[in-house]
């Protein structure tokens, strides 16, 4: 099919092997998708890789085979089609024979006389799993990295008939999980057992001998010694299962990712539908989605996390990295202590932290302790690497503990000259090459460094709460820090595992800027006299993980005042106080109640008479965000637009189908309104001009 | 403390096809062949409780790589045996898993250990003979060893020389039949039920199933007799009348007999005793010679009550110089009943366990026969021999046996 054709296609290529199995008078078709890399560059599937599979099963069927299998390389089975593909399809007839293609192909092996079998020896996603689900039987390795459908995550569907087969294999509850809960829960994936136990696959075998044992499972399928049960669909509950499905992503979504309501609905046809016309129903929904601009942007935000996030923009050269053997934590507070067993666990070398007295510290190791403790009962965690851990987390109140270290971190209070403080009693104690690290959320760390003798070994490393779930770091540059002292803060943010943005000296940096200067705009809605509810809910067509109440209560509004306060002194014309906001801080009530607002908060507030509606609030936000993000570039905050909608991503979890933010600042037409431009050209994150 | 030596039997033995060095296992590691017997080892004896396994023993020739790492403790780790299962390598080249099974064999008779696997394995595609070997000086120096000691075929026109009874004629009419008697019973079914398939990659063709033995070929005394002599101008030893290069591993329970009787374990063999012994090096192809004979003194034995032999025939040359030596006419029905080496392939540290596995499935078969031994050369100039009881026997006396096996 020409019209597919993606001339950077990896073609993952389906060889075929005619094998002699004890038990058998006939050969077995093996195929083996191997696009002849390891498994760093996965077997994915485009035109070329189905044409491919389409030959393999022509030629297996040619030779009257007992039976025709389908396996992986090492570690890899298929982690689903090849969306390098996608950007180049640029009318609708192209969209649906993507579709069609996969459809047509997979379909031979459920059409199949001859028994199919898939032999899951790796990590199957997406249309990798499709193909298994389409053969008759399937056995699953103990050792697959994963499996999942993650499509949704991305703004697509399982459309190679993943939405009709997984329900009618699994039931509904199970497959609604898969589709579509997993794919939005941090894209979170099955392990064999898991997929299993669900029935995905028929059995699980272990690793070591997987393909032997799957061969010999599928002698025994075909000659009728093993019989395969698999318990009947309950169809009765498939309508309420759908119900609450919905409810629960209208609450979480409020209709913002078409990808998840279009799966639901191909899931509800899977019930009593033909299975034909089902995948038809999936070409035209693929076709939808394909031809759509949230998922342009959802690939472009895979992109972004998949390899911009691994090779940080203007990083200096990893090669300048000086080892990190020791580590200070200065405080031994909540922050120090969950920053403490952070370091401690990823980077294996002692972390001692420090406080005024002794009752602190002792307070910040046992935190450590217990969440050792924890994560070993919850079986998270070895006793080996627990004990090892015990011993590598110790306090003191004398700072001379810091005299080996080679990274310093303080976590003590947000105050400028407090740090300062920190920093030129640290001086006298640590070796002049130690690298002193700064948490802060905001203050500027070229002045934190100024009065230092070595001002080039300070660097801000910015995490986000909670410090072992969040992805992003932003690691800053102030303007004396030299490339040795920052190529080991990436160095260590690596070994954190932490993504890592390189972020010039800039108050606030980027994703607390950003998300000040938008939630100042709520607030100037509600202090303008909008009902809180009315601007509260005026962002919930972009389906941002929380609306900004809920958002503000979690940071916690001293902070948010706090970070405020910076950003006003900064740019007062862009950065209001927000009186009502002062007053929240100051009484200290929680904003929210059982997630509506909180109405002693509701009853602080002091507002004006010219309220908004909701679309000017969100109108007014968007606007602030596209200015905010422009000054920022034009300002070098960052390298590119590219590493703005990366932080965004990571550290305040907004959705790929935003692409971030920048994709949809641009489609929405605010960019250019905005600023007289886009952020991105036509066709990185949006559909080609 | 007084002690009572246990009888040792052994249990099961399996092996994975043997290959030909580049051949189907080219892209399969060596550790990988050896962990495929084990837990195949274990699957088909499910009465026995991993964890009771006390020992893994484990041979090859060229520790290296994915031959090295102690390989008996590795492999079992991935084999997945528990963790408190021990394990070690154990080298005597070819008879590298014969010493695997005598020496964990010894254990179990002291009580040391209830259980044991012992097993071998030989890549010589991976590690091809010799590979980073580092001989002492002195060896040439002070003439200790002929040089030629070092490469076996060389070893086996060395022995050619002591023994010009033996014809080139006669070593390929030796090979020849073992091909035949190897395809026979490849035909009738000898061989399947102990081979352990082993899927194999090819990066270019894909996954596939090792199923058989990829070394047997059809040939004839024509064929034979045009084959070169790489080892000597107009020597005798050739690539027919030799085992080849091989791939393969294999591995055998081992038990002292009460417990296998606990745990309903089956009894192939019982162990009656062993003899090791050094010849000159230049002639290793003569060690099995002493080691028999040792081995039949310490079993009070001789050579007449043994009614099945299975003598690995690494060269014609040397099982033709044993049967001479002892009697016995090259085409013996009680010698190697199903081919030898020469046919099926000689992965050098894994051979001895086949050879024990195979004795052990004619013992099943010939209730007749009471003794029956297992034997090999081994480089460096050594002889091992490992004498064995039938379980099955039903005689009442030697006499009744050696009848039975004529």
């Amino acid at each position: 099919m020409s019209t597919l054709e993606n001339p950077n296609e990896v073609v993952t290529k389906s060889l075929l092997r005619l094998v002699t199995v004890p038990g058998l008078d006939k050969p077995a078709a093996l195929i083996t998708l191997d696009n002849g890399f390891d498994h760093k560059k996965p077997n994915s599937l485009g035109p070329a890789g189905l044409a491919s599979l389409d030959n393999a099963i022509t030629e297996a069927l040619a030779a009257n085979p007992a039976f025709i299998a389908v396996t992986g390389k090492p570690y890899i089975f298929c982690v689903g089609a090849d969306v390098t593909g996608i950007p180049l399809v640029t009318d609708r007839a192209q969209a649906v024979e993507l579709g069609r293609l996969g459809h047509r192909v997979f379909a031979r092996l459920r059409g199949s006389a001859v028994p199919t079998f898939a032999f899951v020896n790796g990590a199957a996603m997406g249309g990798g799993l499709e193909l298994a689900l389409h053969c008759h039987y399937r056995t699953i390795s103990g050792g697959a990295a994963a499996l999942a459908l993650p499509e949704v995550s991305l703004g697509l569907v399982p459309g190679w008939g993943g939405t009709q087969l997984l329900p009618n294999l699994i039931g509904i509850p199970a497959a609604t999980q898969v589709i579509i809960q997993n794919p939005l829960m941090q894209n979170k994936m099955l392990k064999p057992k898991q997929a299993a136990e669900m029935g995905i696959a028929d059995v699980l075998f272990e690793p070591a001998d997987f393909l032997e044992r799957s061969l010999e499972w599928a002698v025994g399928v075909v000659r009728g010694e093993i019989t395969v049960a698999r318990p009947e669909v309950d169809k009765d509950m498939w309508d309420g299962v759908l119900f609450f499905a919905k409810q629960t992503l209208d609450q979480r979504l409020h209709g913002a990712v078409p990808a998840a309501y279009k799966a639901l609905e191909l899931l509800g046809l899977a019930k009593d539908a033909p299975f034909e016309q089902g995948t038809a129903a999936e070409d035209e929904a693929l076709a939808d989605l394909v031809m759509s601009e949230e998922l342009r942007s959802g690939l472009y935000a895979f992109d972004l996390v998949q390899r911009r996030a691994k090779r940080p923009a203007g990083a200096p050269s990893p090669g300048l990295a000086r080892d990190v053997h020791k580590v200070g934590i200065v405080g031994a507070g909540l922050m120090a202590s969950q920053l403490a067993l952070l370091f401690a666990r990823r980077l294996q070398v002692p972390v001692v932290l420090t406080d005024l007295d002794q009752a602190r510290v002792d307070k910040g190791v046992a935190y450590v302790h217990k969440e050792i403790e924890k994560a070993v009962s919850k079986g998270r965690m070895d006793k080996g690497t627990a004990a090892k851990l015990y011993g590598l987390v110790s306090g003191s109140v004398d700072k001379s503990v810091f005299a080996d270290a080679d990274f310093v971190i303080e976590a003590v209070f947000e105050d400028l000259n407090v740090k300062k403080q920190v920093w030129a009693e640290l001086e006298k104690i640590v070796k002049p090459e130690a690298i002193l690290a700064t948490n802060t959320s905001s203050l500027s760390v070229t002045e934190m460094a100024a009065d230092l003798e070595h001002p080039e070994r300070v660097v801000g490393f910015h995490f986000f709460n909670p410090v072992a779930v969040l992805p992003l770091l932003e690691i800053v540059r102030g303007e004396r820090t030299d490339d040795a002292s920052l190529a080991t803060a990436f160095a260590v943010g690596k070994s954190l595992r932490k993504s890592c943005v390189l972020v010039k000296d800039a108050p606030a940096f980027v994703v607390n800027r950003l998300l000040t200067r938008f939630l100042g705009e709520i607030f100037a809605a509600v202090d303008a006299g909008t009902p809180p509810e009315v601007a509260d809910s005026a962002l919930d067509p972009l389906g941002l993980p929380m609306r900004p109440l809920a958002l503000l209560q979690l940071v916690g509004p001293a902070v948010a005042h706090h970070v405020g306060g910076t950003l006003h002194a900064a740019f007062p014309d862009r950065f209001g106080v927000s009186e009502n906001l002062k007053r929240i801080a100051e009484a200290g009530k929680p904003i929210m109640v059982d997630d509506a607002v909180n109405p002693e908060v509701v009853a602080l507030l002091q507002v004006g008479n010219a309220p908004l509606t909701a679309d000017e609030v969100r109108q007014r936000a968007l606007d602030a965000l596209a200015r905010e993000i422009r000054l920022m570039l034009d300002e070098g905050v960052v390298a590119e637009a590219q590493d703005i909608d990366l932080c965004m991503i990571l550290g305040a979890g907004w959705p790929f189908h935003l692409g971030g933010v920048t994709p949809y600042l641009d489609r929405t037409g605010t960019s250019e309104s905005v600023t007289g431009h886009r952020f991105l050209p036509r066709g990185v994150a949006s559909f080609p001009a | 403390m007084p002690r009572e030596v246990r009888d040792v039997v052994f249990v099961d033995g399996v092996r994975t096809p043997f290959g030909k060095a580049g051949g189907m296992y080219a892209n399969t590691r060596a550790d990988d062949l050896v962990i495929r017997c084990i837990r195949e080892l274990l699957r088909r004896n499910p009465q026995l409780p991993p964890e009771r396994v006390d020992e893994v023993a484990i041979a090859a020739t060229t520790q290296i790589g994915d031959q090295g790492l102690t390989l008996g403790r590795t492999a079992a780790l991935l084999a997945g045996l528990p963790k408190t299962v021990p394990g070690y390598s154990i080298d005597r080249m070819c008879a590298g898993a014969m010493t695997a099974v005598t020496t964990v064999a010894g254990g179990i008779a002291m009580g040391a250990y209830d259980v044991a696997i012992a097993g071998g394995v030989e890549h010589m595609g991976r590690h091809p003979m010799g590979e980073g070997v580092d001989p002492n000086p002195r060896i040439i120096a002070e003439k200790l060893v002929d040089p030629s000691a070092l490469v076996m075929g060389s070893t086996a026109e060395n022995l050619h020389d002591r023994v010009p009874h033996i014809t080139k004629q006669r070593t390929d009419a030796f090979a020849l039949a073992s091909q035949q008697k190897t395809a026979k019973a490849y035909a009738n079914g000898k061989f399947q039920a102990d081979l352990v398939a082993v899927a194999v990659r090819d990066p270019e063709a894909g996954w596939g199933l090792a199923t058989v033995d990829e070394a047997p070929r059809e040939t004839s005394m024509e064929k034979l007799g045009t084959l070169k002599t790489p080892f000597r101008p107009h020597g005798r030893v050739t690539a027919g009348n030799a085992a080849g290069l091989n791939d393969g591993a294999t591995a055998s329970l081992l038990a002292a007999e009460d417990v296998a009787r606990e745990l309903g374990l089956p009894i192939g063999m019982r162990l009656v005793s062993y003899g090791f012994v050094g010849v000159e090096p230049e002639i290793m192809g003569i060690g099995p010679v002493p080691s028999t004979e040792k081995a039949l003194k310490i079993a009070g034995l001789t050579i007449d009550d043994i009614g099945l032999f299975e003598l690995n025939e690494a060269f014609a040359v040397q099982v033709l110089a044993f049967l001479d030596h002892f009697g016995i006419a090259d085409d013996d029905p009680r010698v190697n009943q199903w081919g030898g080496a020469i046919a099926m392939g000689h992965p050098l540290a894994s051979s001895g366990v086949r050879l024990m596995t195979q004795l052990s499935r004619q013992f099943a078969e010939h209730p007749e026969v009471r003794y029956g031994l297992t034997a090999m050369c081994i480089g460096i100039g050594m002889g091992g021999t490992v004498i064995w009881e039938n379980p099955a026997w039903t005689g009442s006396s030697q006499q009744s046996q050696r009848e039975g096996a004529k």
